[in-house]
Order: C-alpha cells, then structure tokens, then sequence
C-alpha cells in the first residue's frame, strides 16, 4: 500500500527492530558458535562439526546458541567456526571437525582459560591479546566491497542483512528515483561482472528507454564455468544483497518483473534464495509497493537445467521461454526485446550484488578502488596449487603476481608455477612470464586471456599444457549447442587432434590446423561461446609450443601426466625389502614381489592412477615417474617364485 | 493415456518395462494432469518429473508430447540438450565425480575410471541392481577441496583411489549392518 511515510522511515522500523535483533545476539550471555555451512564448507564437514559441538556442549552441560553462516572464502581452512565468548573477541578458528570442536568446547567455553591458540586464525576485531585477521596478508590485501558480510551474517535472517545496512540503498533510491540510481551506476562505470565487462549502465539505460507496458530483469545465476563458484557463494552467504541489487535495477529500468535463474545444481543457493524471497516480501522490500513507494516488483527463481551456453544472454532468454537454450542473432538486443518480446536486463550475481555498495557509496567511491577503466573489485576463485585456495576479491589492476604469490600464498609444496588458466573454458593460459599482468577486462584481453567468470587455476609443472586444452576443448564441444557449424565441428576436430597428440599420435603438421581450425572457429560463430572456445588451445600454442612439439616428435610428456606417454616403476635401490604399502592401495593389483621381497610394476595391468606414488612412504620415496614409457631401466626384474605349499594355503 | 501408449508396444517393448518403471509411469500420468496444456510448460514438466522419479522413462517423453501438443522430437531435443535429465533411473547411492577444471588437474578422470573399475558400470549407466549410479559432472563448485566426488547428497573432499574403495565399502557395510538389522527385527 502506498503511504505518506517515506521509505527511509519505513525502513527505518525494520533496521531498528533488526538491530536489536542482532544486538542480542552480538551481547548473548551465552557463547555464540558460527559454522561456515556453504556448500563447501558442508564438502569439508561442516555438518559433522556441528553435531561435535552440539554432543560436547551436551556432555559437558554448556548452554550456547550455534548458527551456520555462509562462506568466508577461505576454502583451504574448512570447516571455518567463529566462536563469540563472552569476555573474548569474536575469534577464527580453522579445520574444526568433530575432535577439535570437542576440545574447544572443553577447553575454552567450560574453563574459559584456553582460547585453543593451536587451531585460531585471528580475531574479528583489534585486540592485544590475539592476531587479528588483518595481520595475515590473505586478509590484509584483499578488498572486500561485494564479499564483506559473507560468512559473517545468517544468509536465512534477513534482520542480520538490515543491521549492517541492508536496504539503506534500496530506500535512497525509491527517494531519489530510478533516473538517479542509473545516472550514479553509469557514473561509476560498473561494468559487467559476467566477463564481457559490458557497462550495466549502458545496458540499462537502453532499457529504461524503450516504452513497454513491462520490463523484467534476469540475475543471472547459471555458473557454469568449471572452476568457478563465486556467483554460488554470493547467493548462499548474502542473499538480500542480490536482491537489492536485483531491485535496484529494476528501479532504474523500470522493470515489475524479476527472476533469479540459477543452476539446478545449486540446490542449497535456490532454497535459500526462495526463503529471502519470502522474508523480504514480509518486510515488503519486495512485492507490491514496496516500502509504502509506487515501485513494485515480483520476484521468482528458475532453475537452470545445465547447459553452459545458458550463460548468453539470448540462450538463456530461449531457456526460460521453454526451449532448447540456443542464442539468437542480436539485434535485436535483450534490452529492447528479450524475454516475451519485454525489455529485458540480464545481470551476473556479482554485478548485482556490487550495485547496492554503489548506490551507498556513491560513484566516486567506486572510482577509487581499481584502475580507471575497470573500476571496483575483482573477485576470483583462485584453486589448484596455491597454498591458500579459495575466493578472493582484490581490487582491479592488481597483478597475477600479487594474486596468486601474496594473496594466495604462492604455490604448494615449493613447487614452479607454470601457468595460470583464467577465464575458464573462454579463457587462457598464461605462462610465469606473463605475471606481471594486470588484471581488469582490458589488459587481460590484451594477451589473449580473459578475466571470464572469474575462475583461477593455477597450475604447476606437473600439469601438462595440451591436456589442459584438450580438456577445455572437450568441455566446450559438449556444451556447443550446435548452431554454428564452425563450433559444433570446429571443436569436435580441435578435440580430436589433441586427444590425438595427448597419446602420442600427433603430427607436426596438426599444429599448424589447430591453429587454422581455432581462427575459424572464432570468426564463424554467433556467441561467446564459439568465440572464445578457442583461446585455451590458441594460448598454448602460443606460450607452450614446446610442450606440443614435446608430445609430437618424442612421444613424450615434459609434465608426466598424458598417461599413455608415462610410465610408472618401483627403483629397487629406493624400495624397502618387506613394505607392503604400495601393495595395499593398487586397484589393479599390479604391484607384485620380486625375488628379492621388493616390489615392482606390473606394466600390462598398471592404470597409471599415480596411488603408489602417495602410498610409498616418504622416507623411501621409490615410485618413479617417466615419460616416455622407454625410460623404464631393467632392473633385471623377477618375480618371486610362489611355494606350493602357500599357494595350497591359498 | 498411458493405457493407450502401452496398445502401441510390441510384445518386446513391453517386456522391457519392468514393474518399477510402470509404477513410475502411472505417476507421471497422474502428475501430468495438473500441468497447463501448453508448449511453455515442456521444461517446467521434464523438470517435475526429472525432480519426483529421478529420471525421465522413454514413455514418460512420449505423454509428455502427447499431453503438450508438441512433437516427440521436440521433447525429446530439449531433454537431451540439457544436462539435468538422465535417461536411467539412478541407483539408490548415485554417484557423481566432479570433472570440473581444478578436479581434473588433479585427477579426477582417474577417480572416474576407478568407480567405473570397481562398480563395473560406466559414467552414465546404472549398476543392474540398481544400487549404483555412475555420472560426471561439469563442476559441483568445491574446487578448493578437488578432486570432490558426490555420494546421494554428501560430497566427498580429496578423493584418492583407494578412498573411492573406502566410499564403496562403507556403503556396503551400512547395507549389511541395515539388512541384519532387519533380520533381526524380524526375528
């Protein structure tokens, strides 16, 4: 209903009650615990954390509240619990399972004396007698404007979003306008966070332009990018954020209609999607009229089916329509025409979830974190071999350098970097020399890679370059959704040549197709999929030539991981006389003994899986690993004779 | 309608739907009922069924087509364009290895060939017992803890190949120690 309140006043209610909501909470007398409960946290054991807690508050008769929040990003240190003990800071603790929850319940909240320095990582806030988060360079470098609250407030209570200042963007834009809330984002030059970095301002501006009897916006949810989940995190640890920014961009367009289109395989981020929804329709920050304005907007989540492709805007508008996800030719563009023939915007997770900070701060602010032309913050999920894995979000213009070797703590096991693969499957590799690239939309693009999704793997030198592509390769051939015939088949023969060339069956002269192949593929297809489809192969042509001609004219993988061009063999002068433990973990049983009581490969039934490696104890530390096959010494091999008197056992 | 899609069989068609399938037709025929009678509800209605019984039966495509006015090979390209759907009913413990791009690098492929060695299935079939799925997924978002495989609902971090024996051996046991269990309930 429309009133005379303004929708400051009217947020104002909700913001006071949910900060005294909050304020109990933050002022319990009794120990609050927080357990990272995301998706991944849950992966690491986030539920048998919880049940640790909840026997050993039981056993050791403790009152105390426990929440699951969302996720803090710090992959590598799951299970993550926050403990706030009255008379200590809010304090981080890391790889809490069931034992150390236990111990932390015993030793911390029934004596109250020790505060467990063993498993801590910091405390929340400054304090004398702990490390803050802030004296650690993971937390110090990053910038965190869009991931601020995540893993630090209940995604299920919307009053915990009001109380750090939820909505207070949402209302100063019901007052000022939508033309206002475009005009600021425009000025900010807030460019799309999906990966093409397309300007969200220009878009909507578009939009707000065409005269409709309705308008609808599209968040875009449907990561389908291998290697990436921050778009997952955003909307299982801060929900309402999206939503604001969901409803901001409506206001600017003009937009009555919303959706949240997100893969089916999230089903934790859909259901707590679905629950914010309800929450923010009870407080009326969504539906009808909303904060006593004129503006009202309906909000409903899509499931996606799985189909990368649905990530183009026109393929996704094809999908929700009920057909097969395949993008179309644009003009005429979304924004004039997308979904029903509506004026259609279609934002990423991230670009929403950034709009809010904007409106807060103004454009000015958003001008001061990251370069001039990709202005705001980055966030990436850096995995693979980086000591500290997980999502980072560091301001635009920092160096891949600075990212992996400051941020992430450089690589694992005192290992060389080799490559970094960014972007994913529409992304490329780029080699060690290559590091001191800036990272925004322009310079990324600039040497071929581009900043995609956000995904970051980094690799090291036991990852061989033409396998990366032929995985890519073989990604985006499966996900081509068979229009264009240059990426239906183009990436079919790209496939084939370097599955061709990952077992030793290449030619020199297929380079020189792959390279052909690759420049047709991009010049012969509509969307970004076919476009970019390529430039994982054509990165390691061009950085990792070597390699090729590595697997080309010696049959040989320099990583040692194209496993028809490797080989595995016991050294006898390493291995133990009576070790079994290579025996134990074979799933092919092709361990067996020699005459001596070692152990040796069994070359015929070898699946080359690389357990023994892990399995041989490191003070021996005999299993070796060649390529090509050839490499095997003879060691003069025997097997040991059976006795028939333990093959009768037998 | 299903009554009159089964007329259309022969004899071996018919002997190939099991008693477990027809059960499941008789419900999506039921299910049907309460979905609109138009082209846009295709997706929406693979997805209920896809969501309710795990899998979408051959015939279940064909009173899809029927119930929506749409041609069998319509339904029948969006279902197979989209990876949600399967064409197999799952097993009772689905299994499904992440082969995202950090899984992959760090081995996932490998992780897969050691479910399809050790359940004598392939990626996509399910084992005749049905108490095996097998399938690969693109990307399940646990990079940081690759390579990640997915037992029902719990994922499973750093999978090596003798953890893929552990998983399938503590599924065993829990379905022997549930069976005595039952035994001697019965008893």
């Amino acid at each position: 209903m429309k009133t005379e309140k303004s929708p400051k006043e009217h947020l104002k209610a909700h913001a006071e009650s949910a900060a005294s909501v909050v304020a109990a909470l933050k002022d319990s007398p009794l120990p609050v615990i927080y357990v990272g409960a995301a998706t991944c946290g849950l992966a690491a054991g986030a539920l048998e954390t919880i049940a640790g807690f909840e026997e050993a508050l039981k056993d050791n008769g403790i009152e105390a509240e426990i929440r699951k929040v969302g996720c803090l990003g710090h992959c590598y240190a799951e299970p993550l619990v926050i403990i706030q003990n009255p008379g200590f800071p809010s304090l981080l603790y890391q790889k809490i399972g069931a034992g150390e929850a236990g111990i932390l319940v015993r030793s911390f909240l029934k004596d109250g004396s020790d505060p467990c320095y063993e498993y801590l990582i910091g405390a929340l806030e400054a304090d004398e007698n702990f490390p803050t988060l802030m004296d650690y360079p993971r937390y110090l470098y990053e910038n965190r404007v869009v991931m601020e609250h995540c893993g630090l407030i209940d995604p299920k209570e919307v009053d915990h979003y009001l109380a750090v200042g939820g909505y207070e963007s949402l209302a100063a834009g019901l007052e000022k306008g939508g033309a206002w809330v475009l005009d600021e984002v425009k000025a900010a030059n807030l460019r799309g966070r999906g990966g093409a970095g397309f300007p969200a301002g220009k878009k909507w501006e578009i939009a707000r332009g065409v005269e409709a009897f309705s308008k609808m916006v599209i968040c875009n949810g449907d990561e389908g990018d291998p290697g990436a989940y921050m778009d997952r995190t955003l909307l299982e640890s801060n929900p309402h954020q999206v939503l604001e920014g969901l409803a901001l961009a409506a206001l600017a367009i003009g937009a009555d209609r919303a959706l949240l289109y997100i893969r089916a395989e999230y089903p934790l981020a859909v259901k707590i999607m679905e629950a914010a929804i309800i929450q923010a329709e009870a407080k009326n920050l969504l539906g009808e009229n909303i904060l006593g304005s004129d503006f009202s907007l309906a909000v409903t989540v899509f499931q996606g089916s799985g189909a990368f492709v649905c990530g183009e805007e026109t393929a996704l508008i094809e999908s929700l329509s009920g057909r097969r996800g395949m993008p179309k030719v644009r003009p005429p563009y979304p924004a004039v025409s997308g979904f029903a023939e509506l004026p259609t915007i279609i934002n990423n997770v991230k670009t929403l979830s950034t709009v809010p900070s904007i409106i807060k701060n103004g454009a000015e602010w958003f001008h001061g974190i990251g370069t001039a032309e990709s202005p705001g913050t980055a966030i990436f999920s850096v995995v693979g071999e980086v000591e500290y894995p997980g999502l980072v979000e560091v301001p635009m213009g920092v160096t891949l350098e600075h990212l992996v070797v400051d941020v992430c703590g450089g690589i694992k096991n005192g290992k060389e970097l080799k490559a970094v693969q960014i972007g994913g499957p529409s992304g490329g590799c780029l080699p060690a020399s290559l590091m001191e690239t800036e990272i925004d939309f322009d310079s990324l693009k600039s040497v071929g890679a581009m900043m995609g999704s956000g995904g970051l793997v980094v690799m090291n030198e036991d990852t061989c370059m033409v396998e990366v592509a032929r995985y890519f390769t073989d990604f985006t051939q499966g996900e081509s959704c068979g229009k264009c015939t240059f990426c239906r088949i183009g990436t079919r023969h790209l496939r084939e040549i370097l599955q061709s060339i990952t077992v030793g069956e290449g030619e020199m002269s297929d380079l020189d197709d792959l390279a052909e192949i690759s420049e047709a593929v991009v010049a012969g297809s509509l969307c970004s999929l076919g476009k970019t489809a390529p430039n994982p192969v054509i990165t390691t042509l061009r950085f990792f030539r070597d390699e090729y001609i590595a697997h080309i004219e010696e049959k040989r993988c320099p990583a040692r991981m194209c496993r028809t061009l490797t080989a595995f063999y016991i050294d006898l002068e390493a291995c133990a006389r009576g070790c079994d433990a290579c025996v134990a973990c074979c799933p092919t049983e092709a361990i067996f003994t020699t005459s001596n009581r070692k152990k040796a490969i069994d070359q015929e039934k070898c699946v080359k899986c690389g357990e023994c490696v892990y399995a041989c104890p490191p003070e021996y530390d005999a299993v070796r690993r060649v390529s090509p096959p050839e490499l095997i010494p003879d060691q003069g091999v025997e097997p040991l004779p059976v006795k028939e008197n333990e093959e009768g056992d037998a | 309608m299903l009554d009159r899609i089964l007329a259309t069989l022969d004899e071996s068609e018919k002997a190939a739907i099991d008693e477990e399938e027809l059960a499941v037709l008789k419900a999506v025929a039921d299910e049907l009922l309460s979905v609109p009678q138009e082209s846009l509800q295709l997706l929406p209605a693979l997805q209920m069924i896809q969501t309710k019984h795990g899998y979408l039966p051959r015939l279940a495509l064909r009173m899809v087509a029927e119930h929506l006015a749409v041609t069998i090979g319509n339904v029948y390209g969006i279902a197979t364009f989209y990876n949600q759907f399967r064409f197999n009913p799952p097993g009772r413990n689905p299994i499904k290895v992440c082969l995202g791009t950090a899984c992959h690098v760090k081995g996932g492929e490998i992780i897969l060939e050691n479910f399809e060695r050790r359940l004598g299935i392939k990626e996509n079939e399910t084992s005749e017992d049905r108490e095996y799925s097998l399938e690969r997924v693109a990307c399940i978002g646990c990079c940081a803890l690759a390579p990640a495989v997915v037992v029902g609902e719990k994922v499973e971090a750093y999978v090596t190949p003798s953890k893929v024996e552990g998983i399938i051996t503590e599924i065993e046991v829990r379905k022997e120690m549930a069976a005595r269990e039952q035994e001697k309930n019965e008893d």
